[in-house]
């Protein structure tokens, strides 16, 4: 089996697996509890909140655990929204959010705030040009991801911090579950207020997240309960993940430099050989200038059904998905790309191909290899719905 | 961020003492060597009285922030190093003046050429540097008298030296060079400031902890712990000294003079204290007592308490106000820490009015009551329990299979 599809979900580093099966066997006590065992798995929870701050030069106070990327772009967004509505009522974000951003902004739209949603340019990348032309004196909130997880396409997240760093009442939010691990990430010179993060694109383990929370923000919590997390995050800590969590993102982040530099080499080659294949268009661009995150290619071929060659694929033993994977089962056009100017037709036959640290340039070029097939296979087809 | 190549560390005061002073720089040179270990490539070298650090590539900013723990250290300056020449020299000096923005100020250059064979002379540079600095900042305006920037140009036969910047160090006397001192060590805001105060002026300490186990709880001891850890910092590690207290306290609080429950608390305190120092050859106490802070720090208070011991009683904070202390306990990073509300042994069986200006004679007459309080305190010395912090380590309730989690 050939697994190409590490945007949905990565496979656990065995080495997390041990962590989390250690931490859940031994250290079972509620860390709220003022008992010996509740404080060692207090301690563990802080330790690991002090590692998830280092890796990212910041403080441990700073760091909130969640149940994931959904549950922190949640927090930040409505968080933020609700606690500084005196401020104003005007929230920005982009067309190309994932859902747990762009439908957290939907429902604040129900609340009674205006949102501006910014599309996206050709390459994949929103403008910050436009961005500066959107922000009025109610804007309270700036929301954009740090690498699209369906295109790839890196957002000019340093740049966009730059311009809001005239506005300090505007608040900054990056959803940065795709870049995390793949990308350097300065937060505190980029100015970033709230960054994403989840465990399982990692190397983690499922239902675990952090929010990075500038010191100093108040965040209306989204869960109401205990108190847990300074009153951010009610409910029992998730010990066994959290902890696993902080080794899966230490490992990740302290080779994001290696890893960027392999994926690209790999990335370069598969758009190479992708690009030989006919009717098949790739998004964004070929990641020459730097602005494409380096696991993943997006790309259609359109007049075909996705779905078919993702199940032909898996017939070969190759798996790959369709757009993302939160949205894939749905038979609809991707808004990102729509949001990027493509045509329906174009948006409804995309298909994304990601890569983990396992992969090889051997792999690349068998999925090159059955790809073409495929599509040579399935290319008459297309053409005759077309007519 | 500006690259430099070698940060200059000054030394202050201990320069002074004559005969004393190859052993203190010996020390400082290794406190310097210790605080740096992390960073490998530095090489450090010792010429009159200062120390010049070569980065090769290491970062500067955190090189300076652990030379800033470093007692002794009076300032330091980040140096640009480049070849002896007027151009280079030109252009190491707007590097240089980078980290000021373009806010009006006054400056004035002060070149020195030390290889005489240089074109221009000391006075000539003066001129050649400031003049272009100028034109490329015109924010800037000379003063030669009493400029806010000093940029200052050094010219020798293999390089030319070029810094603006003058760091703050810690100041002091280097660690451990006036002897050995225990600090009571209780987990409040002033306990730590306190020793951090006695570490600078020179003294190794040891610090001696009280607790009541199971009146107080574990989160105290780790409180505690964390605040030794925190000063370790600045020494490399520290010993910490446990002293189990509960048997001494409930037979105190037993003799029914609540408002002097307290002093005779503080009392059995320093006896054991003392009886620790003997055995680790310390020769003085160093308290956080603050006079009329609170009731047990009232000049009659501190007249009763003190008597108890005979070493000297060192309380560098005897005379700083409450905002002063905390501020530092900022500044160490301790403060966040003391505050946490765990109860210590003497915020135990505190009475409702504790008395200002205990009795001598009672006190003894109660002391003297207690036929078992010498036993009691010889038994507190021998179930100390002794820890050794070091800096780095997380808590000491971790088993070894811990790190491998994370």
């Amino acid at each position: 089996m050939l697994y190409f599809d590490h945007c949905s979900s990565t496979p656990p580093h065995p080495d997390v697996v041990r962590t989390l099966s250690e931490v859940m066997l031994k250290h079972y006590a509620n860390p709220a509890s003022i008992h010996q065992m509740g404080m060692e798995a207090d301690k563990l929870i802080q330790r690991a909140r002090q590692l998830a701050a280092e890796l990212y030069a910041t403080r441990a106070e700073e760091w909130i655990f969640t149940s994931g990327g959904t549950e922190s772009n949640n927090l930040a967004v409505k968080g933020i929204a609700r606690s500084y509505r005196h401020r104003g009522n005007h929230l920005i974000t982009t067309g190309i959010e994932h859902p747990s951003v762009y439908e957290a902004f939907k429902a604040l739209e129900e609340e009674g705030y205006e949102v501006t949603y910014l599309p996206a340019e050709a390459d994949g990348r929103v403008s910050t040009g436009k961005l500066a032309a959107a922000l009025t004196d109610r804007t309270i909130l700036v929301s954009v991801m740090h690498v699209n997880n369906e295109t790839g396409a890196i957002q000019p997240i340093a740049e966009i911090g730059r311009l809001l760093s005239a506005y300090p009442k505007i608040l900054f939010h990056v959803d940065g579950v795709q870049a995390a691990g793949k990308l350097e990430t300065d937060l505190k010179g980029w100015g970033v207020d709230l960054y994403s993060i989840s465990a399982h694109k990692l190397q983690g383990p499922k239902g675990s997240g952090w929010l990075y929370a500038r010191e100093g923000l108040m965040l209306s919590p989204v869960l109401s309960g205990g108190g847990q997390e300074r009153g951010l995050r009610s409910g029992t800590p998730n010990v066994p993940g959290i902890i696993a969590s902080a080794k899966a993102l230490r490992m990740a982040v302290q080779t994001a430099s290696e890893r960027r530099e392999r994926m690209l080499e790999l990335r370069s080659r598969l758009t190479a050989g992708l690009a030989g294949i006919p009717q098949l268009l790739i998004h964004g661009t070929d990641g020459s200038e730097g602005t494409m995150a380096p696991h993943i290619v997006c790309c259609s071929l359109p007049g075909l059904k996705p779905e078919v060659i993702v199940h032909s694929l898996e017939q070969e033993g190759i798996i790959i998905s369709t757009k993302s994977a939160c949205s894939s089962r749905k038979d609809q056009p991707s808004r990102v790309l729509l949001a990027m100017g493509c045509t329906h037709e174009v948006a409804v036959s995309s298909l994304r191909i990601s890569l983990g640290d396992e992969h090889t340039k051997q792999d690349i070029d068998r999925l090159i290899e059955r790809l073409s097939m495929i599509a040579a296979k399935l290319e008459p087809l297309a053409a005759r719905r077309q007519l | 961020m500006t690259d430099y190549d070698l940060v200059i560390v000054r030394f202050g005061e201990f320069t002074l003492k004559g005969r004393n002073r190859s052993r203190f720089e010996k020390q400082m040179f290794k406190q310097i060597q210790t605080a740096l270990a992390d960073y490998p490539r530095i090489e450090a070298l010792q010429d009159f009285g200062r120390v010049y650090i070569h980065l090769n590539g290491e970062p500067y900013k955190q090189v300076c922030e652990q030379l800033q723990s470093v007692f002794g250290i009076v300032t330091m300056s980040p140096v640009i190093k480049c070849k002896p020449e007027l151009d280079a020299i030109r252009a190491a000096a707007l590097v240089a003046m980078k980290v000021y923005d373009s806010t009006p100020r006054t400056f004035k250059v002060s070149a020195r050429r030390a290889w005489k064979e240089f074109e221009h002379n000391s006075q000539a540079m003066n001129n050649l540097v400031g003049g272009y600095v100028l034109r490329a900042h015109p924010w800037l305006t000379v003063d030669v008298r009493k400029p806010e920037i000093e940029l200052r140009v050094e010219i020798r036969k293999e390089s030319g030296y070029v810094f603006s910047e003058v760091l703050p160090g810690a100041g002091g006397y280097p660690y451990g060079t006036n002897g050995k001192a225990l600090l009571l060590l209780s987990g409040g805001i002033d306990s730590p400031v306190a020793g951090w105060l006695a570490m600078r002026r020179g003294l190794e300490i040891e610090a001696v902890h009280f607790h009541s186990y199971p009146f107080t709880s574990e989160q105290a001891r780790d409180k505690v712990i964390e605040l030794a850890r925190k000063l370790s910092f600045y020494s490399g590690g520290i010993k910490l000294h446990l002293v189990p207290f509960t048997e001494i306290q409930t037979t105190l609080a037993g003799v029914k003079q609540d408002q002097l429950i307290i002093t005779l608390m503080r009392r059995a305190m320093l006896r054991i204290t003392e009886r620790i120092a003997e055995r680790r050859g310390a020769l003085a106490i160093v308290t956080g007592d603050s006079l009329g802070q609170v009731a047990s720090q009232t000049l009659g208070s501190l007249n009763v308490i003190g008597r108890a011991s005979s070493l000297p009683l060192l309380r560098p904070l005897v005379m700083t106000d409450k905002q002063d202390i905390v501020t530092y306990a900022e500044k160490l990073d301790t403060y966040e820490t003391s505050i946490l509300p765990y109860e210590d042994c003497c915020t135990l069986f505190v009475p409702k009015s504790p008395s200002t200006n205990p009795n001598m004679r009672i006190v003894e007459n109660v002391e003297a009551s207690l036929v078992d309080l010498e036993k009691m305190l010889d038994a507190a010395v021998e179930g100390t329990e002794v820890l050794n912090i070091h800096p780095s380590q997380r808590n000491t309730a971790s088993d070894a299979g811990e790190d491998e989690w994370f």
